[in-house]
């Protein structure tokens, strides 16, 4: 492995060959060392493609964690008069069995439920499980470099967040039960273990946990940054960069000015629950009696959470978009449509999602007034979002559409992104959200918008860069099974989710038989309850096919299975340590050249002809 | 065995899955890679167009179906001034997404329909076209500045404080865990002072009664508002985050600890006529569940709830919400009890008098009562029971010297004899039975005597007076408890002529005994 290709067999061998950039990688023989062993090969591993897998598989097991969270309170929802006391043998006491016999959903652990789901999606997968796999996989394999500019930190941001997720996982065997707070941990809720048991030593443990994970989100990001900035090949100017790496990049860089912000708020959260500071607690009595701390401010902590909260979202969604902009491409047999505006618009994006944050606020209390800038800004930010979606469907425009089940993934997305995008205007709309804040509208909104179309971005990628991963395919058939399941069934339980909310039914109710106005829904609940059932069995079929396929799915055999013009297939099959076994490719055009001058595509390696334009530029 | 089977059908699934794999990746090496892909992008491309069909007749048949749930529509119409300002700002966004949203599904499923690969079928090569770019950027940005402006012209008008002199109704809601507790101004149309150290189990709200605008705030059980009334509600927090939602008022402010907030709406319907409005619906037309006799309008309510996750019983804090006639109201609000006066009044935790002074809530209470005592003696048909009991004339212990809050109900006595000229009365000095008779005979008629005197100094002629000791010889109550001793120990105001009934009836009497 570690010896040059000295007779290339293909194509792109000679290619690199011939005009590759000679970095002398594989005299130094220092590569393999890392990988010389179990544990450095497939433990601590320095090797980001490894990486990638462990951010991927570890992200998967979350997934499948807070999609089970999510079945059990939606049972509570979906069938309040039924027993669940067949969970008791896995819940114990968070069941309480009545003296008719019927097991109930404590109400405690019912929070416990909303907030695990919430937090463990949001940050466990959508964050690491998406960014994590395809940002380490990704990025130097399309960039043409090596590996990461510090494999070490690299290794250090996956172990952080296995370590948080250790700490997590910890907290929910809690005799006092995990956290119940929310995802958002708002104080005073969150910093009062009177207020709710789970804000004891539930709440001490999410804390450390997602400071650790804030860790490792900044090991990420320094090191994705450096990498797109330092590490591109010769030739790769960043107009050439594919827009999955724009994506992670920029990405990165909104985590890097986003999440110190939310660590400074769980520092400023343990200080009032440890040292009895004050910075969020005031003029509170609670348990009988009045606590000494005034002054501080709960709003100054949505502030601060919110700060990352709302690029948090685009942090999720911005490396979806980035993954469906390439398999669109790639499988429409066509350039994505307006590529420097794609690029712009994650760029305007980016800027804006950091001056919106408190359209999540505006009945929280805050200057009414201060509140018309966060509208304008937020709705600004619907134009960014309808050009790329525009976009996207002009790639579709006049292609030669392959529908396999990574382009299947990545139509999808759209479809939810548009469906959820709208519900945005909505919302982000101050005098509408008087009305729809904190309803069942926005639990649609936000499911559609990062949590489906998110999810569907991550499965275009897994399918599309599974051969990368393992040398193999995923099975299409039932990746087809699995997109219709999921297509299908993420509509029939996040649609009806709307009218919930307009008829003013508020989220995070436990039972909704205590008011007239929210009790009408039974069947309606009934439904999303059994849609959800069936999605998650429909997710279960991925991770067989995930698994099987790793070792028994269809061999890949050539090197760009897909035809794609981008450097992650000019590698051998199963690349190495150093990713190209001699010279490093150099880049002579953009990402984007499909179906030019009656070419089905043109690789990025291949030098421009004479006078040919380089798309990118 | 349930376990057992539950988790043998999950492999069997799993085996199931695999085999289909493997058996769709064998056909397609029979037919050859390339044919078994064309015929496989033909068939799923179908399906997209199917799925779009049904995707959007679904949407648009389940909206209709739930029309009634939709803002501004048939029985989910706002019943506040505010929220139809919402509610038509609202359709606007849904006809103006709407429209995206049919134009941008369709243009994206039929084109993955339309240009689906097939054999030999080629790309357009089309990077990009500034032209559309262009248009697809401006669009938006039109259409979301009428959205802007639209919606924030009327959030600002929603937001909007009272003005000084407005006529407002201000009430107080602040939610702990788990229920809302409501306070409303009483006469004064002022709520008094609170501060959370203040706080107890008799104090909900942490009022600090030595303000008296507050003494007349009462806490009902149920928010009750005037139809047509502007009503700002000062929103509090008790312990964590909770938030005011009145979802049928398009309602909605978080109650923050230590940081008041507020919203200010006018309810526009009452309850009944809501009702009313609702019978016309035939959703609305079938028997209650929970009542069975009655159909679901005719027990349909207002409700308020909280909206912001505050802990395990979140779900649970339910207000009924009355909107009434200001008539009803009025009279309603008449049955209400200061908190003062029913919780807190002569508790523990009643700080008055402060330095000597009784809240001008508490002596007009007495004043009244004083008045009904008067006028029941007065009016009394027998000579035995035109005999009050002057409860809050009190002497310092062991002695004859008046204390100083016994000037109140004095001064409703001058006031009584100043109003009635023709009045004479006995003032009757009692004791309880602690101590020596005769020492009790002389304390008595020293306090009667007394008392005449403070009356006299007022102006009262000592013609209409008469000051008599008895002593500890009638008792009212048992001398055996302390509570009946403190009955025991009492100054009478007894009418020998001069009462409303006597005045009346008798007249010869008082002429004959002057």
């Amino acid at each position: 492995m570690a010896t040059a290709v000295l007779q290339p067999d293909t194509l792109e061998e000679k290619l690199v060959e011939e005009y590759g950039y000679e970095d002398h990688f594989h005299e130094h023989h220092h590569g393999d060392k890392f990988q010389s062993n179990f544990i450095t090969t497939y433990v601590f591993s320095q090797d980001h493609k490894m990486i990638a897998k462990q951010f991927l598989i570890t992200g998967m097991f979350w997934g499948m964690i807070g999609g089970l969270m999510s079945l059990v309170f939606r049972l509570q929802l979906g069938f309040p008069e039924e027993s669940l006391a067949w969970l008791q043998p896995i819940l114990g006491k968070w069941i309480e069995i009545n003296p008719e016999g019927i097991g109930k959903l404590s109400q405690e652990f019912y929070y416990a439920l909303v907030t695990m789901h919430g937090t463990i999606l949001v940050f466990f997968v959508l964050t690491a499980g998406l960014s994590g796999t395809f940002s380490n996989l990704l990025i130097p394999l399309m960039v043409g470099a090596r590996d990461m500019a510090s494999p070490f930190l690299n290794m250090l941001s996956y172990w952080f967040f296995f370590t948080a997720g250790l700490v997590m996982f910890f907290s929910l065997f809690l005799s006092t039960g995990p956290f119940a707070g929310g995802w958002t941990a708002y104080p005073p809720l969150s910093v009062l273990p009177e207020a709710s048991s789970g804000s004891g030593a539930g709440m001490t443990l999410w804390t450390i946990s997602l400071v650790l994970f804030v860790v490792s989100v900044l090991l990420g990001g320094i090191n994705y940054i450096t990498t797109v900035l330092n590490l591109r090949t010769k030739g790769m100017t960043m107009w050439r960069l594919p827009l999955p790496i724009w994506a992670f990049f920029i990405t990165a860089v909104i985590g890097l000015l986003s999440f110190p912000v939310l660590a400074s708020a769980f520092f400023l959260v343990m200080f009032d629950r440890e040292l009895g500071t004050s910075f969020f607690l005031s003029e509170i009595f609670i348990g009988g009696k009045a606590l000494d701390h005034v002054g501080g401010s709960p709003i100054l902590y949505q502030h601060l959470f919110w700060f990352l909260g709302h690029p948090e979202v685009y942090i999720i969604i911005l490396p979806a978009m980035g993954i469906v902009s390439e398999v669109l491409s790639v499988n429409a047999r066509k350039p994505v449509f307006g590529y420097k505006a794609m690029v712009f618009s994650i760029l305007a994006i980016a800027f804006l999602s950091f001056i919106v944050w408190a359209h999540h606020m505006f009945m929280s209390g805050v200057n009414p007034f201060i509140s018309n800038f966060f509208v304008i800004f937020t709705l600004i930010i619907a134009v960014p979002s309808a050009v790329k979606v525009f976009n996207w469907i002009a790639t579709l425009y006049g292609g030669n559409i392959r529908l396999n089940s990574a382009m299947l993934f990545s139509i999808g997305f759209v479809s939810m992104f548009i469906s959820g995008g709208l519900t945005g205007i909505f919302l982000g709309n101050s005098a509408i959200d008087i009305q729809m804040h904190d309803t069942y509208f926005v639990v649609a909104h936000f499911h559609i918008v990062m949590g489906v179309a998110a999810f569907f971005g991550m499965f275009a990628g897994v399918y599309h860069w599974y051969p990368k991963m393992f040398g193999r395919f995923m099975n299409e058939t039932l990746g087809k099974i699995h997109f219709w399941g999921t297509m299908v069934g993420a509509y029939a339980i996040f649609w009806p989710m709307h009218y919930l909310g307009m008829a003013g039914v508020p989220r995070r109710y436990y039972s909704f038989d205590v008011f007239q106005t929210f009790s009408h829904f039974a069947e309606m609940n009934k439904f999303i309850t059994v849609a959800a059932v069936l999605v998650f069995g429909f997710q279960m079929l991925f991770f067989i096919n995930f698994f099987y396929s790793i070792w028994r799915g269809k061999k890949q055999t050539v090197q760009n299975p897909y035809g794609a013009t981008t450097l992650e297939w000019t590698t051998p099959v199963r690349p190495g340590h150093g990713n190209w076994p001699g010279k490093i490719p150099a880049v002579q055009r953009w990402a984007y050249d499909y179906g030019k001058d009656g070419k089905e595509f043109i690789s990025q390696i291949v030098p421009l002809k004479e006078g040919e334009h380089d798309g990118g530029h | 065995m349930t376990t057992l089977l539950a988790i043998l059908s999950i492999v069997l699934i799993a085996v199931i899955a695999v085999q289909i794999g493997k058996v769709t990746e064998l056909a397609s090496k029979i037919r050859g890679e390339e044919d078994a892909e064309e015929r496989s992008n033909r068939s799923t491309s179908r399906w997209l167009l199917i799925f779009m069909v049904l995707f959007l007749v679904g949407g648009v048949v389940s909206a209709y179906y739930y029309k009634n749930y939709m803002l501004g529509y048939g029985p989910h119409e706002a019943a506040s001034a505010h929220g139809k300002s919402i509610d038509r700002i609202f359709n606007i966004t849904v006809v103006v997404t709407a429209i995206v949203f049919f134009i941008t599904q369709i243009a994206l499923f039929w084109f993955s329909y339309k240009y689906r690969h097939r054999k030999g079928g080629k790309a357009v090569f089309l990077p990009h076209n500034n032209t559309v770019e262009v248009i697809w950027t401006v669009i938006p940005a039109i259409v979301m500045t009428f959205l802007v402006v639209g919606g924030l012209d009327v959030w600002n008008e929603v937001m909007a404080d009272v003005g000084p002199d407005e006529d407002v109704l201000e009430i107080e809601a602040m939610g702990y865990q788990f229920a809302w507790n409501l306070r409303y101004p009483g006469e004064d149309n002022k709520l008094g002072l609170r501060d959370f150290r203040l706080t107890s189990g008799t104090n909900p709200t942490g009022q600090d009664w030595t303000d008296e605008s507050g003494l007349d705030d009462f806490q009902p059980g149920e928010l009750v508002l005037p139809v047509g009334q502007k009503v700002r509600v000062r929103i509090i927090a008790r312990d964590v985050l909770h938030d005011f939602y009145l979802p049928h008022f398009r309602v909605k402010m978080d109650a923050v600890p230590g940081i008041p907030t507020y919203f200010v709406f006018t309810p526009e319907k009452t309850s009944e006529e809501y009702r009313q409005e609702l019978r016309k619906y035939p959703e609305y037309n079938v028997p209650d569940p929970n009542d069975q006799e009655k159909m679901l309008w005719e027990t349909f309510n207002f409700e308020l709830a909280c909206a912001e996750l505050c802990g395990k019983g979140h779900w649970s804090m339910r207000r009924l919400v009355r909107i009434v006639s200001q008539e009803e109201y009025e009279a309603w609000k008449k049955e209400q009890q200061s908190y003062y006066l029913s919780s807190i009044y002569q508790t523990e935790g009643d700080p008055w008098p402060i330095d000597g002074q009784l809240p001008n809530m508490v002596s007009g209470v007495r004043k009244q009562e004083f008045t009904d005592l008067l006028e029941a003696a007065e009016t009394a048909a027998s000579p035995a029971d035109r005999t009050l009991v002057l409860k809050y004339v009190t002497f310092e212990t062991g002695s004859a010297q008046l204390t100083e809050l016994s000037r109140y109900e004095l001064a409703n006595v001058v006031e009584a004899m100043q109003a009635n000229p023709a009045l004479k009365i006995e003032l009757g000095g009692h004791t309880d039975n602690t101590g020596e008779a005769t020492a009790n005979q002389v304390l008595s008629q020293q306090r009667a005597d007394a008392v005449m005197a403070y009356l006299i100094d007022k102006g009262i002629p000592s013609d209409r007076l008469r000051a008599v000791g008895y002593g500890q010889n009638n008792p009212i109550e048992d001398n055996a408890t302390e509570a009946g001793k403190a009955k025991n120990r009492r100054i009478e105001f007894t009418i020998l002529a001069g009462g409303k009934m006597a005045a009346v009836a008798e007249p010869a009497t008082i002429t004959a005994t002057e």
